[in-house]
């Protein structure tokens, strides 16, 4: 593994290992670029993961305080966690369900699409969709997407059995096993699915992809990645022209270090990155980098989510068996019919008796609640994950009351759930009690509301007009050349998709322009 | 956790109260315990808290074929919050005192009305949700609900049981894929 001194300005500096930085990582490093990556989290193996699931979330989980507002439902069920991701090397790959459909090409002209929907900051993706198709298909073979790159499906489980039935009762023919990111069979130098049901809590077999065990590892195999753990950026510096030249951060130790850099790439997830470009703020850029267009932050979407869960006379211990090979697809269309605009998944989804109540049903007691629990091994369960609206007043904050070990304004999530979010979620839950009932159900429950974000998009997005966002179509920032997203902040909107698969596809992309530019001396 | 986990406590920690309880002779727990008896040492909580806590608990989530000791873990993390934090030890006190004094020796209806009254008190919706998130997490939670945990230590589900339900149609081939090793 490279160790780079503090002052070498020729390292091009990654905050964050996830999907995009721990991807990006390891495509700079294999073209010959000598990359400094920076990781708050610890680095933990297969071996480490713990089996113990509220370990495991402490474990992978991003801890530090945040504060919400909003009339959102996290706002008040989980005001200091309203919106999850991950504090650790491999990022949210390391805890993720691994469910990968593509974006649709009609999703990416959402302002096109829909019209005008007030109360809205709807655009357009400045991409060409038959460019991001180029990338999906080397982004799904690199994953190994089952039902993808010439790889099999999983296998039925019991829980995809009720969704499957439920979903033919209800009309739906697009029901199968799923896209998602886990080996089906031996490749890529990792197991096959041995069904635990443990996707979330860090899969001991690495059957699953996660930068952890995949690009980091390769990125360090090339001598040119010096990976920094326990290190969080808490600034980006810039020269007197401008451009960004070193990033700040507290070693593991909380020593302040100053890691100087010829490009700085941000990956920090959707909350951080805009955090950490606020908390950049300097004389000459006053209201944080990138930020002419007051615009970073804003945008901030988290998909219409809601779990439905239901009990049968019979078991169905949807606890066995991978806990995200379902999909159904179609409702994932633009039908204006069904009173919103854009497209929802609905996918299969299974709780740990643990998890259940807090991340599924977290209100209610008494009998009747005891009751429903008390069913657990004849439930199964499913999820809606749809596009929600940009709002510009939706947004990330530097946080007026609280503050991090370092003594740093935490991030602030304000939403105001838009009617059409709305509309989708009930639409979607109609939907799924249909199936659940299809299938047998005796009782159907649905989340009230929507539950704490996990799916973190838009506030630093991609777009034409510089006026409209953050970023151009390479995630470049309009206003500092060498200064890069590679997260999902980079979104220009929320389309209905699970984001990882395209924040690597971006982030493919976004290496070889990178590259590219710094080969031409651009940067 | 088991009853040896509780009375280790007892040596180095101040003890002021103590709740007690003995596993259901069906319990599956109580094939596994060293003995039955178990007693939960209380630091922040007097045995009287401590016994309408759990009270509490049961009647926040009643499952009546879930052994107390499941119940006392809860009360076992609220003590450890309120050691830990003045500010809980407070918000308890006063919340267990708000319920009045006998509440664990009253019946069902008299305690879900007792609790339905501070239903919105801060006291309340955090007891509830540490219910919530300490309950389900205990073995003696998994032994009742069936729950067989992790699985990575015995090859997963993939030759236990995860597609052994037969009471609906099988799915049909081009909708779900092999299993491994079936295909090449």
């Amino acid at each position: 593994m490279a160790k780079y001194e503090f002052n070498d300005d020729g390292v091009v500096v990654i905050i964050g290992s996830g999907a995009g930085g721990g991807t990006l990582a390891h495509e700079l490093t294999r073209r010959g670029i000598r990359v400094v990556l920076l990781e708050a989290g610890k680095r933990e193996s297969l071996a480490s993961f713990s089996q113990v699931p509220n370990e495991a979330f402490a474990q992978l989980s991003w801890l530090d305080p945040r504060t919400s507002s909003g009339d959102w439902a996290p706002a008040k069920t989980n005001p200091g966690l309203p919106a999850w991701l991950a504090k650790t090397v491999g990022g949210t790959t390391t805890h993720w369900g691994a469910v990968t459909p593509r974006i649709q090409e009609w999703e990416t002209r959402a302002r096109t699409t829909y019209g005008e929907v007030k109360g809205t900051s709807l655009i357009d993706w400045p991409i060409e969709y038959q460019e991001l198709l180029r990338y999906y298909a080397l982004a799904e073979e690199r994953m190994c997407v089952t039902r993808r790159a010439g790889n099999p499906g999983l296998p039925a489980s019991n829980n995809f059995k009720v969704m499957h039935a439920g979903a033919t009762k209800a009309g739906y023919q697009r029901v199968h096993s799923g896209y998602v990111a886990i080996n089906s069979r031996v490749q890529d130098g990792r197991g096959f699915c041995i069904q635990q049901g443990f996707c979330v809590q860090g899969c001991k077999m690495g059957a699953k992809w996660s930068t952890l065990y995949t690009e980091i590892p390769r990125a360090e195999a090339t001598g040119r990645l010096d990976l920094r753990i326990q290190s969080m950026a808490t600034r980006i510096e810039h020269g007197s022209g401008g451009r960004v030249n070193a990033v700040v951060y507290r070693d593991a130790h909380g020593a302040e270090q100053r890691q100087k850099a010829r490009a700085v790439c941000v990956a920090g997830n959707a909350l951080e990155t805009p955090r950490l470009l606020l908390l950049s703020e300097s004389g000459k850029y006053p209201r944080g980098l990138a930020n002419s267009s007051g615009q970073v932050g804003r945008n901030y979407c988290h998909h219409v989510l809601n779990f439905t869960v239901a009990t049968f006379e019979k078991p169905v211990y949807m606890w066995r068996g991978t806990s995200q090979a379902g999909l159904v697809e179609d409702e994932a269309v633009n039908d204006p019919k069904r009173g919103f605009a854009g497209g929802y998944f609905i996918e299969l989804v299974n709780f740990d008796l643990g998890s259940l109540p807090l991340a599924a049903l977290p209100y209610g007691w008494g009998r009747d609640y005891a009751s429903f629990m008390d069913a657990y091994r004849n439930m199964s369960a499913i999820m809606i994950v749809g596009e929600d609206m940009p709002r510009a007043d939706n947004r990330i904050t530097l946080s007026t009351t609280a503050k991090d070990a370092h003594g740093l304004p935490v991030a602030h999530v304000h939403v105001d759930e838009h009617a059409n979010d709305v509309a989708m979620r009930e639409h979607g839950q109609r939907q799924c009690r249909r199936m659940m009932e299809g299938a047998g159900a005796r009782r159907v429950l649905h989340s009230e509301g929507s539950p704490f974000a996990t799916h973190n998009l838009g506030t630093a997005r991609m777009c034409a007009d510089p006026r409209d966002g953050v970023t151009n179509g390479w995630g470049q920032t309009h206003d500092i050349r060498n200064l890069f997203i590679s997260d999902g902040s980079v979104f220009s909107s929320a389309a209905a998709a699970n984001p990882t698969l395209t924040i690597v596809a971006l982030a493919l992309r976004q290496a070889e322009h990178l590259s590219r530019e710094m080969t031409a001396r651009n940067i | 956790m088991s009853s040896t986990d509780f009375a280790g406590r007892r040596d180095f920690l101040k003890v002021t109260g103590v709740i007690t309880g003995c596993l259901a002779a069906g319990s599956p727990l109580a094939l596994l315990a060293p003995t039955r008896a178990w007693a939960l040492d209380l630091t922040a909580f007097t045995s009287e808290q401590g016994a309408t806590l759990l009270s509490a608990a049961r009647t926040i989530l009643p499952h009546d074929g879930l052994d107390d000791a499941a119940y006392a873990a809860v009360v076992r993390s609220a003590d450890a919050d309120a050691v830990r934090d003045a500010a809980a030890l407070n918000l308890y006190s006063d919340g267990i005192a708000s319920l009045g004094a006998g509440f664990a020796t009253w019946n069902e209806e008299q305690r879900v009305a007792a609790l339905k009254k501070i239903e919105p008190s801060a006291f309340f919706q955090q007891f509830r949700v540490k219910a919530l998130s300490v309950l389900y997490s205990t073995p003696f939670a998994y032994a009742h609900f069936g729950y067989e945990g992790e699985a990575f230590s015995k090859g997963g589900y993939l030759t236990r049981g995860f597609n052994d339900l037969r009471w609906l149609p099988e799915v049909p081939a081009g909708d779900a894929g092999p299993l491994p090793g079936a295909a090449s």
